[in-house]
């Protein structure tokens, strides 16, 4: 990926391709994110070997490849959800502005409030309401916003997560009650709340119809600014529509899997330099 | 014009012979436990035509021979709730956290040999459990009674006004807690392994520690299950016989006092007073033996109901 800017992680000299419609709070930090050597293995069987890739500051990174090989499983690595599979095992390091996550001295519940997840299938709390779970993430480390303070942090989260206008009504209702694409939603904003600066996103729409798909693409471009994106996506179309960098990933039969190609999306898509890569974005295998 | 017509693959023969047996087979369980109910009725009725249902509840003493019977089941219900309740008291937080600790902590291989550990005990016979306590736990209990009675005696139930401790309905209660840690624990680990892995995950990656996610996730999740299982403990324990009957020295004394001995059981009472009393007497025994019948019955049934609610409609 681009080395020149490995060192100034605010650098924002290229324009968002889409404008916030609306003035958000910068309240986060973006932080940039490096993985060094990555290599993975569930039960003794090597999963991932040796990724390196950088996840630039404030911008939007794409990791995008057939299914099974190992995207998923090097997005939990990022922010250390992966040892909560029994079996699972890792080398290699990842840094966040610079800090090994995996160093002896990181609390695992520290680094994943850091870097925040948002999962393929979404998962609200279903007993909880909508506000209760825009605050469950405050709830867990202790925090308990009150009054005024509460209602701006639920209204600004819900909002930039595209969600506000549709369930400001219902903010008492069961998170469990709202639509699929909704309640994807309301996880991102459960994530923002926590005021990550990088967020992880897996899969974040395979389960959704197109408008609620647009509308998260939205939010993946509205929050960039304020917070590293990392999305894992089998839709090219999103891949293009909105990653500033992508990498493929790629694995062979029996092989585990490896990034083949990583620079801009503009290049990963109209100037592959591997061949693998051109057939995979033209839908020529995967 | 077209006439609609059922289109079935009902009429294999093979089909309509194996559903015709196992329907037989499950109407007939059905039909044994109607069969029971009324076998107890019938039986006992001379008991209830004595005295009347109201005086044969509410009534306590069990003088069957003479000119002047009387009896009731009063204090051997009360006794037997009690024990219940002090098993639940007992059993159910260590069901509930060996649960916890099988399902959320254990490395995979401990959990094998756990799960396997908690069904042998579920397969002690009663009687071995009413040995164990008679000459292990008893007398081991007996000092930690004495220390409840002298230090919290305020609290009514820990009062007592003899200085015998032993057979009482607090020991009685202790061994059934034991008894039925193998039920509950399986049927609460069952439930907390259901605990969507999703939410779980949802927590984690916002920085939940294990704790939080066992409190916020999987206890709400499970709460109706547990009340369940609770209950599935609640029937076995009213219905414990053997171990209860070593144990208690049958008393008619409805008291608070379940340190000191006395207490009694209905399912207890009945197999020792079994040949006693007459005609009169075993009319009597099978009236006590017909409370006991549909007041497990009920809590049983409230277990199950409460049990498949939680399983099956939790988001409803």
């Amino acid at each position: 990926m681009r080395r020149e800017s490995g060192a100034a992680p605010a650098a924002l000299e290229e324009p968002a391709p889409v404008p916030a419609p609306a003035p958000l709070r910068t309240v986060t930090t973006a932080s940039g994110l490096v993985a060094d050597g990555v290599s993975a293995w569930f039960s003794g069987r090597l999963v991932i070997e040796s990724v390196s890739l950088e996840m630039e500051a404030s911008k939007v990174t794409a990791l995008i490849g057939p299914s099974g090989c190992g995207k998923s499983t090097f997005l939990r690595i990022l922010n250390r959800m992966h040892e909560v599979t029994p079996g699972a095992e890792l080398a290699g390091r990842v840094l966040l502005d610079g800090e090994d996550i995996y160093g002896p001295e990181m609390r695992p519940t520290e680094t994943r409030r850091r870097i925040a997840m948002v999962f393929q299938k979404p998962n609200p709390f279903p007993a909880m309401t909508v506000e209760d779970n825009v605050l469950s993430g405050l709830k867990f480390s202790g925090k308990r916003p009150r009054g005024k303070e509460k209602d701006d942090l639920v209204e600004e989260m819900l909002t930039r997560a595209g969600l506000f206008s549709e369930v400001k009504a219902r903010l008492k209702t069961l998170g469990g009650e709202l639509s699929g694409g909704q309640q994807q939603r309301l996880c991102i904003a459960r994530a923002l709340a926590v005021r990550p600066s990088v967020l992880l996103m897996d899969e974040p729409c395979s389960a959704l119809d197109p408008s609620s798909t647009r509308r998260i693409e939205e939010t993946m471009r509205e929050i960039a600014e304020e917070v590293t994106v990392v999305v894992v996506t089998h839709n090219m179309q999103q891949a293009q529509r909105v990653s500033d960098y992508c990498a493929l990933f790629l694995a062979g039969e029996n092989a585990p899997g490896r990034i083949v190609e990583k620079g801009s999306t503009k290049d990963i898509f109209e100037n592959p330099k591997d061949e693998r890569t051109s057939d995979y974005v033209h839908g020529r295998f995967g | 014009m077209s006439t609609p017509r059922v289109v079935t693959t009902d009429h294999l023969f093979e089909d309509r012979l194996y559903r015709a047996g196992v329907k037989s087979v499950g109407i007939g369980t059905f039909v044994l436990l109607v069969a029971i109910g009324a076998f107890l009725l019938l039986k006992s009725w001379p008991a209830f035509a004595r005295h009347g249902v109201i005086s044969f509840l509410t009534t306590t003493g069990f003088t069957t021979l003479g000119h002047h019977p009387s009896f009731g089941v009063a204090a051997l219900l009360y006794w037997s709730v009690v024990i219940a309740v002090v098993a639940v008291v007992v059993g159910v937080p260590v069901a509930v956290g060996t649960a916890l600790f099988i399902s959320e902590f254990a490395p995979r291989r401990l959990r094998a040999v756990l799960v396997t550990l908690i069904d042998m005990l579920a397969v002690v016979p009663s009687v071995i459990f009413g040995l164990w306590g008679f000459y292990m736990l008893q007398p081991n209990l007996v000092g930690f009674a004495r220390f409840l009675s002298v230090h919290l005696s305020f609290i009514p139930v820990f009062s007592v006004h003899s200085s015998v401790y032993s057979s009482s309905a607090f020991i009685a209660g202790v061994l059934v807690g034991i008894m039925i840690v193998p039920i509950v624990c399986s049927v609460a680990r069952e439930i907390f392994s259901l605990a969507p892995l999703g939410e779980r995950e949802g927590a984690l990656a916002l920085g939940a520690t294990k704790a939080t996610v066992i409190r916020s996730v999987v206890m709400p999740f499970a709460r109706r299950g547990l009340a369940g299982s609770v209950m599935l403990g609640l029937g076995r324990a009213l219905g414990e016989t053997v171990a209860v009957a070593i144990i208690v020295s049958p008393s008619f004394i409805i008291s608070p006092h379940i340190l000191q001995q006395g207490g009694a059981s209905i399912a207890a009472f009945i197999a020792l007073r079994f040949g006693t009393g007459g005609q009169l007497g075993s009319a009597a025994l099978l009236g006590a033996g017909l409370v006991l019948f549909v007041f497990t019955l009920v809590v049983n049934l409230g277990a199950s109901v409460i049990v498949n609610r939680s399983v099956g409609g939790r988001r409803a």
